[in-house]
């Protein structure tokens, strides 16, 4: 009888050696960014500009050299005339654990966080596995680019994030350690033991011996009773208090949000992200005025717990009417899985348009916060997010409207290179097309 | 966060009340095994509407029908004409213009813990999972139900959802009764109680009872443990029924009472299950009892088995994208709706969720999308039988609502556009006839009891 732990090392063997074939397959035929153009489009941009008819995009050397109407084409360049189907920018993710997780209720494959003696130092870009497969299946639904967000294990800190790519080759990150991650609402004061006060007192107090190391280094002492930050982790946030470094805080009800404002007080440079923000639009003006940009649910409009009470899909709007810089992404719910979801959920600001009393987006609004919003909110506006020239050639060509929930994409690129359109899911949709076995069992229909 | 969600969804799949037609005053029996007929009656009473023609609109019926630039005539609660642009309505009616407009029966959601399960989501309103043995034949999900769970007055408002089904949780094998629920506010669950439903016993496969109970050192741990489990049931339950056919006295049994109903197809089964080889266990399982599962719910892997599915005469009960959540989860697709369809069994779109069910129509879009690009070509008014006729009768009140037929309740939902369309929100709609959502009315606008005096109440939601 074989000894179970002899069964799980045979199956990690084997897991480790599929994995590393797959990637030997992709490294081993590298794609080649194209130079390439797209004509006769239903364009958008991304940048909140509403879409245009007989649109062209060029891409060379993967970047976007220029998008809009009455393009020329250089010669020689390979077009693709998109017969009036619609064009947009590469999605972007602007909460998500996408890379990080492949089933989230299987403990062994989920890295979205961790009960560890370290929590701010704790890095998210190593772990992303650019082969998990909710990374193809978000790819294949226009999904080109990812917030990657760790979650609390012990503490109010949960660590460092990323922005990555979805492309189907092994490098993955468009920037590590993009910014650091705090929960300050219900959750943290979970994560703080208890209460809201102690959730802001820890914050205070870590940032300040942060402020500590930040002065001498060499005679920071992590191991005294009284620090509540090692070493490693009073150095992950010296980034953070001096504002080189995003925080990205997780709050939801207007007074949490009221609170994370006024953080500034203590701490001027913190350069400040609202993730959740489900009351937001009750201080919308106040945000907008502190120049914090948002990543919201959208959809949230259930008072789901006390500090979302006011919750409503009208936020995202009014939000924006009030001049906040928001984005849309996964919050509480299949943030390693469910990317694809924001099409739906930018369609859904458009659809509050025809709700008498609702605030929604134009279309071209709604596009923004799934593509150039959350670029910005992570200082890569000028690199991804949007079909401006000089950004990344990721493009999708859609065979409808984007936002409709029929449609999806023909044709992925990501930094210009063309990407497969096929999946495991896809892969199963073709070997179950018809019910029954054949001459053979399925297993052998691959 | 989402870990709570799933060690939810987890034990999301209940089954609710009462199984037996709603009857007189219960007539008392004799002996200790005597049941009172219909213990917790539904108080449901239809809100006076009056009579109302739609004329100008896409209507389709919900039973796969469709007729442009038409007219529909509800009148007394019913729906009393419905047909072309020549269908004669009387005068001094209310009559709104369809004109670039849907008219839909009202959304059916075969899945749902509303009430049970209610918004806010704390550990006080926690009733959805009795998880304190794997066998809990004996409860019923009526008795769990918030009436003021604001996600009533969302589905109503944003799903255009006339009906549902409130199933206990999924941690149990046998999880209890469901009840069917009109979606009209009311003070108390029986208030809300569908007249007249049959009650559905909630199963559940797989992964959640095995793992809730083998946690604490209990059977089931494995899903043969949960198969045994199973079968010993059945059989108790079996005994007791024949005894109980055969009028001999014995103890009553709350358990038992439920799965003796089932046993005489009385009370419809609804299986919480992923797995296509899973549920072939539980098909075989039910011959050998001699019951019939009306429905899988989840069923992630329906496509893999469809054709036995249709066979069986058993309804798939799914939803449009969900996937590898968890491991039995792993192989979901978004074809998985139109390829039960296409291979003739019942397809059922549903929720499972207080959001979701706020936009089953788009659900259901995004399995016609995925349908269509693989060459399943199916209309859109063949796919509203996905959240009408096929749900109303897996829930067994297909007689009474689920399609546009003259006759039935006038639940009835006014689009502002297509309603596969991301872009579309329901603009009226009716319960009975009467009119319970106007989105150019704010006071057309449920306000639960929790959340009236609180920020944001009767907002635009």
């Amino acid at each position: 009888m074989m000894k179970a732990s002899n069964i799980r090392s045979l199956r990690a063997k084997s897991r480790s050696a599929r994995a590393a074939f797959a990637a030997l397959a992709l490294l081993s035929t590298p794609a080649l960014a194209q130079s390439l153009a797209i004509t006769g489009a239903t364009l958008a941009i991304g940048d909140g500009s509403e879409p245009i008819r007989n649109g062209t995009v060029l891409i060379s050397a993967g970047k976007v050299t220029a998008a809009g109407a009455g393009i020329a084409i250089p010669p020689g360049i390979k077009a693709i005339d998109a017969g009036g189907k619609w064009v947009t920018p590469g999605l972007v993710s602007g909460y998500s654990r996408v890379g990080l997780v492949e089933v989230p209720a299987v403990n062994e494959t989920n890295d979205a966080s961790a009960r560890s003696p370290f929590s701010a130092a704790i890095d998210v870009a190593p772990a992303i596995n650019p082969l998990a497969n909710p990374i193809a299946i978000s790819r294949t639904a226009g999904i080109t680019r990812a917030v990657v967000v760790p979650s609390t294990g012990i503490g109010i800190f949960a660590g460092q994030g990323a922005v990555v790519d979805l492309g189907a080759d092994m490098n993955a990150i468009t920037r590590a350690r993009a910014f650091q991650y705090v929960e300050l609402g219900e959750e943290g004061a979970k994560d703080a033991g208890g209460s809201r006060p102690a959730a802001i007192l820890t914050f205070k107090t870590m940032l300040r011996e942060a402020q500590d190391y930040a002065r001498a280094p060499a005679s920071y002492d992590g191991r005294s009773k009284d620090a509540l930050l090692n070493r490693v982790d009073a150095q992950a946030l010296v980034p953070v208090v001096t504002g080189a470094m995003p925080l990205m805080v997780h709050v939801e009800s207007a007074r949490d949000i009221v609170t994370v404002l006024s953080l500034r007080q203590d701490f001027p440079a913190l350069k400040l992200i609202i993730a959740g923000a489900a009351e937001g639009w009750m201080v919308a003006p106040q945000i907008a005025a502190a120049k914090v940009p948002v990543i919201a649910g959208g959809l949230d409009d259930l008072p789901s717990s006390f500090e979302k009470l006011a919750a409503t899909q009208s936020n995202v709007g009014r939000m924006v009417k009030a001049g906040v810089i928001v984005s849309m992404g996964l919050m509480d719910r299949d943030e390693g899985l469910q990317l694809r979801l924001a099409t739906q959920q930018a369609g859904n600001m458009v659809a509050l348009n025809k709700v008498p009393g609702a605030t929604g987006l134009s279309w071209g609004q709604a596009l923004r916060t799934i593509s150039s919003a959350p670029a910005e909110a992570m200082g890569l506006g000028d690199r991804i997010g949007s079909l401006k020239p000089g950004r990344a050639g990721d493009v999708v060509l859609w065979d409808g409207d984007p936002l409709e929930m029929t449609s999806a994409p023909i044709a992925v690129w990501i930094d210009g290179v063309p990407q497969p359109i096929d999946n495991r899911q896809t892969k199963l949709r073709d070997r179950y097309a018809t019910p029954g076995e054949g001459a053979l069992p399925k297993a052998y229909e691959w | 966060m989402r870990l709570i969600l799933i060690a939810a969804l987890l034990a999301s799949a209940a089954t609710p009340a009462g199984a037996k037609k709603d009857r007189e005053a219960p007539a008392p029996t004799q002996g200790s095994s005597a049941e009172p007929e219909n213990p917790y009656p539904s108080t449901y009473k239809a809100y006076p509407g009056v009579a109302t023609a739609i004329r100008g609109a896409t209507i389709f019926d919900g039973e796969g029908g469709r007729i442009d630039n038409g007219v529909i005539f509800l009148s007394d609660g019913k729906v009393t004409a419905i047909g072309g642009p020549d269908t004669p309505i009387p005068a001094d009616i209310a009559l709104f213009d369809g004109t670039g407009k849907y008219v839909t029966p009202g959304v059916i959601d075969i899945h749902s813990h509303l009430g049970d399960y209610p918004s806010p989501s704390v550990d006080a309103l926690s009733d959805g999972n009795e998880a304190t043995s794997p066998v809990t034949a004996h409860v019923w999900a009526e008795h769990s139900i918030w009436p003021q769970d604001a996600g009533f007055g969302r589905a109503l408002a944003n799903g255009g959802v006339t009906s549902l089904q409130i199933l206990p949780g999924s941690a149990n094998l046998f999880g209890g009764r469901s009840v069917t629920l009109k979606n009209v506010p009311a003070r108390t669950m029986q208030g809300m109680k569908f007249p007249g439903a049959p009650y559905g016993l909630k199963m559940a496969c797989g992964e959640n009872p095995k793992r809730v109970y083998g946690s604490k050192g209990r059977e089931p741990s494995t899903r043969m443990g949960n198969m045994a489990v199973n079968r010993q049931t059945w059989i108790k339950a079996r005994e007791y029924q024949k005894k109980r056919a055969a009028g001999k006295d014995q103890t009553r049994d709350l358990g038992m009472e439920t799965l003796a109903d089932v046993l005489e197809g009385k009370i419809l089964v609804h299986n919480h299950c992923y797995r296509a080889d899973e549920m072939a266990n539980v098909i075989d399982m039910s011959k050998e009892f001699g019951y019939k599962v009306t429905a899988f719910h989840h069923a992630v892997e329906a496509y893999k088995i469809a054709d036995l599915l249709r066979d069986n005469g058993i309804c798939a009960a799914l939803w449009g994208d969900w996937y590898g959540f968890k491991m039995e989860a792993y192989d979901g697709i978004k074809e998985n709706i139109p390829l039960v369809h296409r291979a003739g069994a019942c397809t059922i779109v549903h929720s499972d969720d207080e959001n979701g069910i706020q936009r089953l129509n788009q659900e259901a879009a995004k399995a016609l999308g995925a349908g269509r690009r693989m060459g399943i070509d199916i209309a859109d008014e063949v796919a509203w039988t996905w959240l009408a006729i096929n749900p109303a009768r897996a829930m067994g009140i297909a007689d009474q609502t689920g399609s546009l037929k003259v006759g039935k309740m006038a639940d009835v939902v006014l689009w502002n556009g297509n309603p596969f369309s991301t872009y579309t929100r329901p603009e009226k709609v009716w319960i009975d006839g009467a009119l319970l959502y106007d989105s150019a009315n704010p006071k057309l606008r449920p306000v639960s009891d929790f959340e009236l005096g609180q920020i944001g109440a009767g907002d635009v939601k």
